[in-house]
């Protein structure tokens, strides 16, 4: 059986031509990119080459171009190590302050509860709306004078709601722009942007942006950050002088070339592959929101095109993705039960969700494989799923 | 699969019971019923007892369940009713959480505390019974 993968917003597949380009790098072309012979050189090559791929994606210079593991540890970069560089300018008794929307990746709101526990910052959450959105003008309340870093996410995991990242940059630069004693930093999370929207970082107006490889059909285990130049930053992990003495260790060369290689397809492909994921999603939507007690969480209309997400009443979120997975189909939930720590979804409760509902939270995210006929088969086969575990509940009826 | 009973995925004997749950349903007018847990907390089961006394003891002689809940409050509904089917109140109450826990090979360490009330569940509807006939 074929699966019908709907995940990607977890994790995608490998671009079969990701694992070609990776492939010399292992086993032939394997030198340290820190030595300067001929196998040194071959690979030191690669990753530039690969550094510059991704630095003309996002319209930056090569030199702003960090690579790290993953998005998470691009998220500790930039947010400890710009408090860190900061932390000087502040008197005693007065600290950096940070602010963030309260449905951020758990990479951004755990490095700052962190910061926090630590007495290293304050944090301070911006408002956002049933749907997950934040108005930029609440950016101009929340500021302080001790703000240096805003941190808002581009795309929304959860719920896909798209927040408005151009115009919230355009904000902090006018703030910036009337004469303060800390500059306010601006930092995107753009794991699930990076391959559909916009992302070139003077469009933004962003100093930060960090993004995956494993969402974008490179290989899990290698991250970028973006940083602007004259950005204070000081490196988390110490160690050799490798990316510009921002990140110690030996660079995984391979994976960088295969992260070069997935943004080149990225970008080459976007043109044909976002407006297919985009109806095959819409459709998705409508056939799924025509089952009695399901309804849509996130903007119905600013969405990232690949996230579809829900809740439903009177059937637990973990029970639909096993009995889904059983019938080949592969979802995702926000449950509680879904969580190592069996506490409802942060970005649900934020938005508003109860937690009962919250607990029939249901997310399919499309891939450039989707088809037309895998949306059907799912429309056709979770109201299947819905009825079974209805018919089992208690509350249902007598 | 792996029989270690802090592995953070499900044993084949607990996807068994997820996707054909034994004894799901209701019983229409039973001896004993019961429901535990609250929408709020997520898992929410309910059981339904008939009893047979033989030689002055109490049988169940029927159970059934209704579960909302993830896949391990099925399963470890779906087992209890397994356990103790036909068992005597006595060694009904024999059963744990440990007891379902082993038969279904071990589940996640959260989802034990979390989501096994079926152990509570009976001993509900056991006192439901007795506080029946009891009138």
């Amino acid at each position: 059986m074929k699966l019908i993968y709907l995940d990607n917003a977890a994790t995608t597949a490998v671009d079969k031509t990701v694992i070609t380009a990776m492939e010399p790098y292992f086993d032939n072309d394997y030198g340290n990119p820190s030595e300067w012979h001929s196998s040194g050189r071959m690979a030191k090559i690669a990753v530039e080459e690969s550094r510059n791929k991704i630095a003309k994606f996002l319209g930056s210079n090569p030199d702003e171009i960090v690579f790290t593991s993953c998005a998470t540890e691009s998220i500790n970069l930039s947010h400890k190590g710009l408090v860190e560089a900061v932390s000087s300018d502040f008197k005693p008794g007065s600290k950096p302050n940070v602010v963030v929307t309260p449905i951020e990746h758990k990479a951004v709101l755990e490095t700052c509860r962190h910061m926090e526990e630590k007495g290293e910052i304050t944090v301070t959450y911006l408002p956002i709306d049933k749907y997950g959105l934040v108005n930029p003008e609440d950016i101009v309340i929340a500021i302080k004078p001790d703000t240096i870093l805003v941190s808002v996410m581009y795309v929304n995991n959860e719920i896909g709601t798209v927040e408005p990242v151009a115009k919230i940059g355009d904000t902090i630069r006018k703030i910036n722009k009337s004469g303060r004693e800390h500059r306010i930093f601006f930092h995107t999370d753009a794991t699930q942007a990076i391959q559909y929207l916009n992302c070139r970082v003077n469009f933004l107006g962003i100093d930060f942006l960090s993004f995956t490889g494993h969402k974008i059909y490179a290989p899990k285990g290698i991250g970028v950050l973006y940083v602007r130049q004259s950005t204070p930053l000081i490196r988390q992990s110490d160690g050799g002088d490798q990316e510009r003495g921002l990140r110690a260790g030996t660079e995984d060369v391979p994976y960088i070339v295969g992260l070069g290689r997935a943004v080149e397809i990225a970008k080459r492909t976007r043109l044909s592959v976002l407006p297919k994921i985009s109806r095959l999603r819409k459709r998705l939507m409508k056939g799924l929101l025509a089952i009695p007690g399901v309804k849509l969480t996130g903007h119905p209309v600013k969405r990232a095109p690949h996230i579809a997400s829900f809740t439903v009443s009177g059937a637990e979120g973990e029970a639909m993705v096993l009995l889904l997975s059983d019938m080949g189909i592969i979802a995702s939930s926000g449950s509680a039960c879904t969580s190592a720590r069996l506490t409802a979804s942060h970005v649900l409760t934020a938005i508003g969700v109860s937690a009962e509902t919250s607990h029939g939270s249901l997310r399919f995210s499309l891939g450039k494989e989707t088809t037309e006929s895998e949306i059907d088969e799912v429309i056709k086969k979770l109201p299947k799923v819905i009825t079974k575990l209805r018919d089992m509940s208690p509350l249902t009826k007598l | 699969m792996t029989n270690n009973p802090f592995s953070q995925i499900y044993s084949d004997e607990v996807m068994d019971h997820i996707r054909k749950p034994r004894n799901m349903g209701y019983i229409t007018h039973p001896d004993g019923e019961a429901m535990i847990g609250n929408p709020v907390c997520g898992d929410i089961m309910k059981f339904y007892i008939k009893v047979s006394q033989i030689d002055g003891e109490y049988y169940i002689k029927d159970i059934k369940f209704q579960t909302l809940g993830c896949g391990a409050a099925i399963a470890t509904s779906s087992m209890m009713t397994v356990l103790v089917k036909g068992k005597s109140f006595k060694e009904a109450a024999k059963v744990s959480k440990r007891t379902i826990v082993t038969a279904l090979k071990g589940l996640p360490k959260a989802k034990i505390h979390c989501s096994v009330l079926a152990d509570e569940a009976l001993k509900k509807a056991i006192k439901n019974f007795k506080s029946k006939i009891k009138k």
